[in-house]
């Protein structure tokens, strides 16, 4: 889809690489669905396993609904760079004349915009099940907001890690999932503090730094772990 | 100076100047742990709170230091092995990463074992520093997986150390951010503006310990790595031979 001009502007190019993942993604919507699926199905595992209580629900709320919407995050990016890395146009990227991190870019805000903003859409619905009042309802959509935007950055640099490798899922989660406690604790944390009537300003700015700082260094990590991957 | 570097990362002088090294680490390491083990055990007196609990710290405390340190050499390592494509130090990091598990795995061991007197359990999840240190070694454990997901060494090792790099910037963010979840964990002792509130006759056999633990780390290390680099350059023409050499003596 990169237009064939000798150096396309870079803008351009993220864009261009960012609306090729978006269409993909339109033409195969089970790829977007399924995580959404799993985070809906990961938060009503916990009632039925521990019990409906109003009390606990209400407690364990925030937890759940961040864990869960943690692990589909993961979910969804084993198959960040798989697709192209297969097809060859990972290949083309590489080659490029465009700096590798800025397609990287492009491609994760494809990604945050098929997984994480529809996790921010639906986690009211699933929000309500676990009896959460409607300002603390705000929070959660916020903190996942800023928190979804990390995940995919950080989940990237895993992926590239990974990608052309047997057994990868097993792999990437045990890769990223210790990196991305700081995204889980603020955001989990935030929303308990605020649901038991709490100032939450602190966590949300962590979560925004924390978002400028891997939206910003992620990319060059990713571009890294690319070459090696597909030396 | 660049020439003296690259001859001593050349693999095959530093297989004949390890052992060498070792005993370096090894004597004083030695003899400080005996003086530690002694001082700490027989001459420091009871903690007035703790009883004789406390003397885990010459054990726990030397440790969950280590477990720090090793991972600042693992990400170093394996910084100057990415940028200036020094073979030896990528055999370092790949060296340092399994003991820095170790150490991380005493350090929570011990403290939990602590735990069990002071807080009546064996694991408390509101200290920030066991929880962060459980992180630490889940943090080794993806550092190993990945390098032994990948058969070609050196894929392995430029590919863990952009995890190694990417885990150097977010190790302290995972530690201070657990740190946010209220403390029961024991104030700094050591590393304070007023110097250590510790008695001299508990703090200089701590002291002993961390400089022992230190330097037998250091001849591991070093045994470490020359085993890795003789498994590294198993094909190479030096250690054929090297071992033809000595086949030849016997």
């Amino acid at each position: 889809m990169i237009e064939e001009t000798d150096t396309p502007g870079v803008m351009k190019a993220m864009a261009a690489v960012a609306k090729r993942d978006l269409v993909l993604a339109w033409k195969r919507p089970g790829d977007v669905l399924n995580p959404l699926f799993f985070f809906a199905m990961v938060a009503t595992l916990f009632p039925l396993a521990v019990g409906p209580s109003n009390e606990q629900l209400e407690f364990s709320g925030p937890g759940v609904l961040w864990t869960a919407a943690l692990l589909a995050t993961l979910l969804s990016l084993n198959s960040l760079f798989v697709t192209d890395f297969e097809d060859g146009s990972l290949d083309q990227m590489l080659v490029s004349s465009v700096p590798l991190p800025a397609l990287v870019l492009g491609k994760s805000i494809a990604h945050w915009l098929t997984s994480g903003l529809p996790l921010v859409i639906i986690s009211p619905v699933v929000a309500i099940t676990f009896r959460m009042p409607s300002s603390v309802t705000g929070v959660l959509m916020l903190t996942l907001l800023l928190g979804t935007v990390s995940l995919s950055m950080l989940g990237s640099i895993g992926a590239a890690l990974t990608v052309g490798l047997h057994r990868a899922t097993a792999l990437l989660s045990l890769l990223i999932l210790p990196l991305a406690m700081p995204v889980l604790i603020f955001g989990a944390r935030t929303v308990s503090l605020v649901a038991s009537g709490d100032i939450v300003a602190g966590g949300l700015y962590f979560l925004a730094a924390y978002a400028v700082l891997v939206v910003s260094l992620a990319p060059f990590a990713t571009a890294a772990a690319l070459r090696i991957s597909n030396e | 100076m660049w020439k003296f570097i690259h001859k001593l990362a050349s693999p095959p002088h530093f297989y004949n100047l390890a052992p060498k090294l070792v005993p370096w680490f090894t004597v004083p390491g030695v003899l400080l742990v005996a003086y530690g083990v002694y001082a700490g055990l027989f001459l420091a007196p009871a903690d007035y709170q703790q009883g004789d609990a406390f003397r885990i710290i010459y054990i726990h405390v030397p440790s969950a230091y280590l477990s720090m340190m090793a991972y600042m050499i693992m990400a170093v390592s394996a910084a100057i092995g990415l940028i200036w494509r020094i073979k030896l130090s990528h055999a370092v990091a790949a060296a340092a990463a399994p003991l820095g598990a170790w150490f991380t795995f005493l350090a929570l061991a011990t403290g939990s074992i602590w735990g069990r007197p002071m807080w009546g359990t064996w694991w408390e999840w509101g200290d920030p520093r066991l929880t962060s240190e459980l992180i630490m070694l889940f943090v080794y454990f993806g550092y190993m997986a990945l390098r032994a997901a990948i058969d070609d060494t050196a894929k392995a090792d430029k590919a863990s150390a952009v995890l190694a790099l990417v885990g150097a910037v977010n190790v302290p963010i995972i530690h201070f951010s657990v740190e946010w979840w209220s403390s029961l964990h024991q104030g700094a002792t050591l590393l304070r503006k007023d110097g250590p509130a510790m008695d001299p006759s508990m703090l200089y056999p701590l002291l002993a310990m961390i400089l022992a633990f230190t330097f037998l780390f250091g001849a591991l290390l070093t045994r470490r790595i020359r085993t890795e680099v003789l498994f590294r350059e198993r094909r190479t023409r030096w250690v054929k031979d090297m071992v033809l050499s000595a086949k030849g003596r016997n």
